[in-house]
């Protein structure tokens, strides 16, 4: 176990000692005795931090877990891992401040449950991150989506939270088992887990059949977690969760572990063309609908929601453009396509930092005003100043306006989509001209819902009457961690190259592996300026069509789809649920009917079609005459009549002729057996059938006056054909087996018995011997089975059900 | 003979069926000691029907019918007979709680 280790497992150990402290120290916030852990491990981290501008060396640590099936817990670190474990642990030990002031320590508040499930969550994406093996990136994976559930559901006596919690988990987790195929798959492929040793082998295996299978799975995955369409829905119901929970799972971590995962990816799935194409038009269509949707949301979070559904297909878009990088040649184009790798990477950092921040604004306009209804809002500049600042920034920075982070990613967006437009490969000079007007439309509605949030919130009228409370600023304690995300937002914004070499070269370097040669290393340079480009007349447009449409915004206010809130594809979802549940409950009214006939018939007819087609494919039809024995006349007329008896059972009409029948079968059964030389037999079952015949007639003897009507069944021909099947099919299969066991001379071990019985055992009735000396456990467990009829009988006939109640 | 045997051991299997399928539990008891009848002699068939002295070594014929074949059906017969007896006594049983013989009747709650 190496310190590495700990790290991903250091929130799970501390999650045990919550309650403790939860229940010792009531006065004391919970959250104060969370806030050291993600505050130490993010110190812990930067000191991986490749300070001294040399490439950074991936760190790797392996324990073994399940040594049998490949499965071991190593840890691997390299840029890209430490960028995001940097972002788990620093946003967390923001979030967990904020949230220590945004939850009240007050009575019946189940603060220990609260900070239990989010150290969970924080233990889970560490250990996503931190992974090598696909297993334990699976486990991981499925605590995420598991803790998530619980936290979005913290409120659980509200209906909707519960609501957002199931969706969430379904979408989550089905797309989760689709990784884990798509993991299996990849095992198949390479015979290992591990997946630096399946990057080793990632030229090899894209040949293989099932390579665009795993592919899909692994993206089904990855989808599903970072909302990308048409997997968003669950997103915007998982605002129901408290407001940290949404600013730190909903916004900064969780929804980008689909992305981590496509960068992982990269290397190994990257550089073909379908990978390429899925990846970048999910993400820009992902972009257009999250943005276009975020427009008519009149919440405020549920502005974020959808506003992190499409940055999230944004970066996803991206990824998939710098995918090409691995196609080309190392010089040519090269660079074209790594400065889409470049911008996904910057925007990933950009967009945990202001997303972060908003989310945390809008909890804290909730708790001061107790709305977040844009259409209640209105005139807070003035009264919240701080908060209003610190909006200014994020939204300006998500807008993408100079001088913030947003800006310089969102510029590196447009050259990396003009770019991808431009690639000689995969085809995509064909549609790839869209790339770049998609993203720019995208980009118009990004502008216009961020002047929507802004001054719809801040400014115009206050109007205090449309409030539940009185509006006030907030108490700095909550401000704390908006601030410093905000800061982060024009520290990055204004020198963006202190991330450079720190971290955006060793993640790149984790995505593109094998672009570079040995003791290379990627250079990175960003600049704001970059003189008058296509990129930067592209924002202009936007910040002004964007403007343009806001200023207008009266002409759609009241259009239908303006109004509209709820997202179209939730209802293929609700319906679907409910399409699920119906049918379910439809194929059980059909097959569970509660009849015992029925079941007899499903098994009957089960029976009957599988024998019959596995008779029929083996060409099993046969009757084997040669081998059968000579018929005697006197056989032929005891069959006969016991054939007649057995017939007219269904016939007859009263229950005395039945018992009778039935006799007289057993009777003629017995009498076939002393013609077929079986004298024991005979003996038993002459025995057998007189007791059978008089229990039957004592049962019948004792039943109280029943309808006798009911006794003879209506001829119903379904049952009739079914029987005559199932008897068509016992007797061929009986022929079957006569013909088999003659054509394949196989013989008996009887002649053992007949040599052996007298010498062995020291009896002349073989069958006798065989019973209680060869085989006399059969005997042995059969008396068993006499003696619990025996006690089963007397236990039902003599305990009485007590006062009526049924048995 | 051995032809014959097994179109008869069919033909209870039918009428075995037949008595299975129907609503009244007097008859599917009667369904299934037929078709343990049926499962006896199919056994005792598949064995081969050729002639040969009992299995009784104090006989001292040439060849004797195959013994374990018989042992297995004296085991069959005899877990048979308890299944049935069993099962009587459990119809006698539903008789006197509820008075039907209708297996359609014999429902439990609407939920299950």
């Amino acid at each position: 176990m190496s310190t590495l280790h700990f790290v991903a497992l250091a929130p799970f150990i501390a999650a045990i000692f919550i309650p403790a402290f939860y229940f010792l120290f009531r006065r004391v916030h919970t959250g104060w005795f969370v806030l050291p852990i993600p505050l130490v491990l993010f110190i812990y981290l930067f000191t991986y931090l490749p300070l001294g501008g040399e490439p950074m060396e991936a760190v790797q640590h392996s324990v073994p877990w399940v040594p049998s099936l490949d499965i071991f817990f190593t840890v691997y670190l390299d840029g890209l891992s430490l960028l995001f474990a940097l972002l788990i642990t620093g946003i967390g030990a923001l979030v967990v401040l904020y949230s220590i002031y945004y939850i009240a320590n007050k009575d019946g508040e189940p603060l220990h449950n609260f900070y239990v499930y989010l150290l969970m969550f924080m233990g889970a994406m560490l250990g996503v991150v931190l992974s090598d093996n696909l297993i334990v990136i699976y486990v991981f994976w499925e605590l995420t989506s598991f803790a998530s559930s619980l936290l979005i559901a913290y409120w659980f006596h509200k209906e909707k939270s519960r609501y957002g919690a199931q969706k969430s988990m379904l979408i989550t987790v089905s797309g989760g088992f689709a990784m884990l195929a798509g993991f299996t798959l990849l095992y198949g492929m390479t015979g290992t887990f591990s997946l630096q040793e399946i990057i080793s082998q990632a030229g090899a295996i894209s040949a293989e059949p099932a390579f665009l299978a795993a592919m899909i799975l692994v993206l089904a995955g990855a989808f599903t977690k970072s909302a990308q369409f048409p997997f968003h829905i669950w997103l915007p119901d998982a605002m129901e969760a408290p407001t940290p929970v949404s600013a730190y799972l909903h916004s900064a971590t969780m929804v980008k572990a689909g992305i981590y995962l496509v960068a992982r990816f990269t290397p190994v799935f990257g550089g073909e063309p379908q990978w390429f194409w899925i990846i970048t038009s999910f993400g820009l269509f992902t972009l257009l609908w999250g943005s276009v949707s975020a427009v008519r949301q009149k919440d405020l979070k549920g502005i974020l929601a959808f506003s992190t559904v499409s940055q999230l297909g944004l970066i996803m878009s991206l990824l998939g453009a710098g995918s090409a990088a691995v196609h080309f040649d190392v010089v040519e184009g090269e660079s074209m396509a790594t400065v889409a790798v470049m911008a996904a990477m910057l925007h990933l950092i950009n967009h945990a930092t202001f997303k972060g921040s908003l989310f945390m604004v809008v909890g804290i306009v909730d708790h001061e005003t107790g709305t977040r209804d844009i259409r209640r809002l209105g005139g807070l500049m003035t009264i919240m100043p701080i908060t209003f600042s610190i909006s200014l920034i994020g939204i300006a920075a998500m807008a993408g306006l100079p001088p913030f982070n947003g800006f310089l990613s969102k510029e590196m967006f447009f050259e990396g989509m003009l770019h991808a437009a431009q690639f000689d490969v995969f085809n995509a000079q064909t549609f790839g001209w869209l790339f770049p007007i998609i993203a720019w439309t995208a980009s118009v509605f990004t502008f216009l819902y961020c002047m929507i949030m802004l001054f719809r919130t801040f400014t115009g009228e206050h109007d205090p009457s449309k409030l539940e409370k009185e509006a006030h600023e907030a108490p700095i304690g909550m401000l704390i961690s908006p601030i410093i995300l905000a800061g982060l937002v024009i520290l990055f914004g204004l020198f963006p190259n202190m991330l450079a070499y720190t971290i955006i070269e060793p993640s790149m370097q984790a995505v593109l592996p094998d672009l570079l040669g040995a003791g290379e290393q990627f250079y990175v340079n960003i600049y704001h300026w970059h003189g008058f480009n296509t990129a930067l007349f592209m924002t202009l447009g936007v910040v002004f069509f964007g403007a343009l449409l806001f200023v207008n915004m009266r002409r759609f206010e009241a259009s239908a789809f303006y109004l509209g809130e709820r997202d179209p594809l939730n209802w293929f979802y609700d319906s679907g649920m409910t399409g699920l549940i119906s049918g379910a409950q439809s194929v059980d009214a059909v097959q569970m009917t509660g009849k015992l006939r029925h079941y007899f018939m499903f098994m009957m007819v089960f029976f009957s079609v599988t024998m019959s087609y596995i008779l029929l494919s083996t060409n099993a039809l046969v009757i084997d005459w040669a081998n059968a024995g000579e018929l005697s006349p006197y056989l032929v007329l005891v069959v006969a009549a016991m054939l007649v008896a057995t017939v007219a059972i269904p016939f007859v009409s009263s229950r005395i002729s039945a018992v009778v029948l039935i006799g007289v079968v057993g009777f003629i059964i017995a009498l076939l057996f002393v013609v077929l030389r079986a004298p024991d037999l005979a003996l038993t079952q002459l025995l057998v059938e007189t007791v059978m015949v008089v229990l039957l007639l004592l049962v019948f003897y004792h039943l109280p006056e029943i309808r006798k009507e009911n006794f003879k069944p209506a001829f119903k021909i379904g049952n009739f054909v079914v029987s005559i099947a199932v008897g068509a099919v016992v007797t061929i299969t009986g022929l079957a087996v006569h013909a088999f066991r003659y054509d394949n001379a196989i013989n008996p071990i009887s002649d053992y018995f007949v040599e052996n019985a007298y010498e062995l055992a020291g009896g002349k009735n073989m069958v006798n011997v065989i019973l209680v000396d060869f085989r006399g456990l059969d005997t042995l467990l059969e008396v068993l089975v006499l003696g619990i009829v025996a006690i089963a009988a007397v236990v039902l006939v003599k305990f009485k059900a007590k006062d009526g109640e049924d048995v | 003979m051995e032809i014959l045997m097994i179109f008869a051991v069919g033909i209870i299997f039918s009428v075995g069926t037949y008595l299975l399928l129907t609503k009244s539990m007097l008859r599917v008891i009667l369904g299934v000691m037929l078709i343990a009848h049926g499962a006896h002699l199919m056994f005792l068939t598949l064995a081969g029907l050729k002639t040969g002295s009992p299995p009784l070594l104090g006989e001292e014929a040439s060849s004797y019918a195959d013994p374990l074949p018989q042992a297995l059906i004296l085991t069959a017969i005899v877990i048979g007979f308890g299944m049935t007896a069993f099962m009587l006594v459990l119809a006698y049983r539903t008789y006197k709680l509820h008075g039907t013989d209708n297996l359609d009747e014999l429902r439990g709650t609407d939920d299950e």
